[in-house]
């Protein structure tokens, strides 16, 4: 794995420190060995385990604190949405609140419920986590600052989180609730369909790029992707909220029809795992659309990695935004809302990117920018056309959907 | 259930062991794959005889998880992460429903009469796939290219995804487009089956 060796002073450090020994130092990533590293020769594996799970600590450690800072972030920004203060007791502006959470979720009781799948009911969080913590490896946070620079990257992120699907349907089927199921498969309905609509979205700018790799498709944006795939954006935030099961599409938990869905049954750290991915998401999320669609790293004056993480809490600041501003969907308008719009728009999207891209094979800067105007008409238009047609068909029910819940007057 | 944590531990600290004395045995790659393999083995016999359905279709996702790590070692990482999308994300989804709708889940499905079919058509599969990796005649790129161009062969599979594109669309043009329509016609297919029940509703 060159990319690695050669990428990061931390990791080489660590693995020279422990494996530089004759056969690898010279001309090797090592370059001249100070003096014989700790293994001995046929040894390097460990060595190279060593660095990497040590990188691989810090990268999760420093997510996870900011996970944390998310939480805060967005209890205090919905407060204000609100018309309220938000968390504002512990600490300085309340600052402690995530690590008070944090020991509340730590110190509860861990229930499992009878008529629970033990095994299955304890690995769900984890499968719910996983994935998150995967995207981190392809992510570029920095100039030259990555886990890993494969060449399929951004078809690893998406590849990665289509697992989560399985992980909500497990909880929801191993606690033995039927709240908890029928989150679930709410939960594999709607993230199944808004699956189609965001790797579509994401196609039209692989056609720009020509790559996969997220190093690349950073580095191939003379003008932000944000500008120049506008509709290819508004898809991807609306479907990745869908994905993540935030607010207009939170059918999955929603609180009034099915309690909270597939983690009705967990408490303690368990809940706290499946709160952590649900953050989690939404921070890896805006790290890929920061990559995707503004440069990623990439900024005058500033470090590049404050840039990046100057752009991910933009992106959760929209998130939020749109969270507290818009009221839940019906599940027949959240399925009608992936297949019968953003579906079309994202193909629409996908064949004016494909016919630009055919015209016009090497862009100069004033060709990109008519590229531009075009994409922002056909967005504006695209949308406008397709709310006409929706707003016209979707409001009231097109055909009679058995009531999910039936709730029993008192 | 600290008691629980404590054993999982100390099992997990004996498997790490074991694995460290593997590598150590027949390296680094060969320690993987066999590491690899023998999970891989392990979770598809675990389809076959765990009883409960819906957690033989979760040790069937470790499978495809497994086989999508062998990919990687081959440096195949285009096939790894299709693997993981198509299998692990979208055939179980699938599979997940098809028990959903199976009525004994915890139970499994009784045996029938075709026990003894089955048996002898898996025997019959299973020794054409063996007969056909013992005949076939490996390429090894190493074999086939002196180690000057080792550098040329890095280069390429670090491009997987454009090789397999140019080849997929130029050569094999014709069988991709008859997948795409036999695709379709399932989608068509499917769509027809529901408006008719809608029709008699």
């Amino acid at each position: 794995m060159p990319s690695l060796l050669e990428g990061n002073a931390l990791f080489r450090g660590i693995y020279c420190w422990l494996a530089a020994n004759e056969g690898n130092s010279g001309p090797g990533p090592c370059g001249e060995a100070l003096r014989d590293g700790l293994l001995p020769v046929g040894w390097e594996w460990v060595a190279f385990f060593a660095a990497g799970l040590g990188i691989v600590m810090l990268l999760i450690n420093v997510f996870l604190l900011l996970v944390m800072l998310y939480t805060y972030m967005e209890r205090r920004l919905l407060g204000r949405f609100q018309a309220r203060l938000g968390p504002n007791r512990t600490g300085p502006f309340g600052l402690l609140q995530p690590v008070a959470d944090a020991i509340k979720l730590l110190t509860k009781e861990d229930l499992v419920p009878a008529g629970a799948d033990r095994l299955l009911f304890n690995l769900a969080p984890i499968a719910m986590i996983v994935p998150v913590l995967l995207v981190l490896a392809v992510l570029p946070f920095g100039e030259n600052s990555f886990l890993a620079n494969i060449n399929v990257g951004i078809l690893f992120v998406v590849a990665v989180t289509s697992v989560n699907t399985l992980a909500m349907f497990m909880a929801g089927w191993a606690s033995g609730n039927r709240y908890a199921m029928f989150g679930g498969m709410r939960a594999v309905a709607q993230l199944v369909s808004y699956e189609v609509p965001v790797v579509l979205s994401i196609v039209g700018i692989l056609l720009y790029t020509g790559s996969l790799s997220m190093v690349d498709i950073v580095e191939a944006q003379r003008i932000p992707f944000i500008l120049l795939q506008p509709l290819a954006f508004f898809i991807f935030i609306a479907g990745s909220s869908a994905e993540m099961n935030r607010s207009p599409f939170d059918l999955v938990e929603a609180e009034s029809e099915i309690v909270s869905g597939y983690h009705t049954e967990y408490s303690g750290m368990k809940f706290g795992l499946f709160q952590l991915a649900e953050f989690g998401a939404v921070l890896v999320t805006s790290g890929v659309m920061a990559t995707l669609f503004l440069k990623g790293w990439e900024g005058p004056v500033l470090p590049s990695h404050l840039w990046f993480l100057i752009k991910v809490f933009f992106f959760a600041f929209i998130m939020i935004w749109v969270r507290a501003t818009l009221p839940r969907l019906r599940i027949d308008q959240v399925m009608d809302f992936a297949w019968k719009f953003l579906f079309p728009l994202s193909l629409i999207n996908m064949f004016v990117t494909a016919v630009e891209v055919l015209v016009w094979e090497e862009p100069t800067l004033v060709q990109l920018w008519a590229m531009v105007g075009i994409n922002l008409l056909v967005a504006v238009v695209g949308i406008v056309a397709f709310s006409f047609v929706f707003k016209r068909r979707g409001l009231s029910p097109s055909r009679v959907t058995p009531p999910l819940v039936v709730v029993e007057g008192d | 259930m600290t008691f629980f944590i404590l054993i999982v531990l100390t099992l997990l600290g004996w498997l790490a062991l074991v694995t460290v004395g593997l590598f150590a045995i027949v390296g680094f790659q060969d320690g993987v794959f066999w590491t690899v393999a023998a999970a891989s083995v392990a979770t598809a016999l675990g389809v076959v005889l765990i009883q409960d359905l819906f957690k033989a279709a979760l040790s069937l996702v470790g499978t495809f998880l497994l086989i999508a790590a062998l990919f990687v070692l081959l440096s195949a990482e285009f096939l790894a992460v299709v693997q993981v999308l198509i299998y692990a994300g979208a055939i179980s989804i699938l599979i997940i429903f098809a028990v959903l709708l199976t009525r004994d889940v915890a139970q499994g499905n009784p045996s029938n009469k075709l026990q003894i079919p089955a048996l002898i058509t898996a025997v019959l599969g299973l020794t054409a796939i063996v007969f056909v990796v013992l005949r076939t005649d490996w390429v090894v790129m190493e074999d086939v290219l002196p180690s000057e161009t080792m550098d040329r062969v890095e280069m390429v599979l670090a491009t997987t995804p454009e090789s397999i594109a140019g080849v997929l669309l130029n050569q094999w043009v014709l069988p991709f487009e008859v997948a795409s329509v036999v695709l379709l016609a399932a989608i068509l297919g499917a769509l027809a089956l529901i408006r008719e029940q809608e029709d008699d509703a």
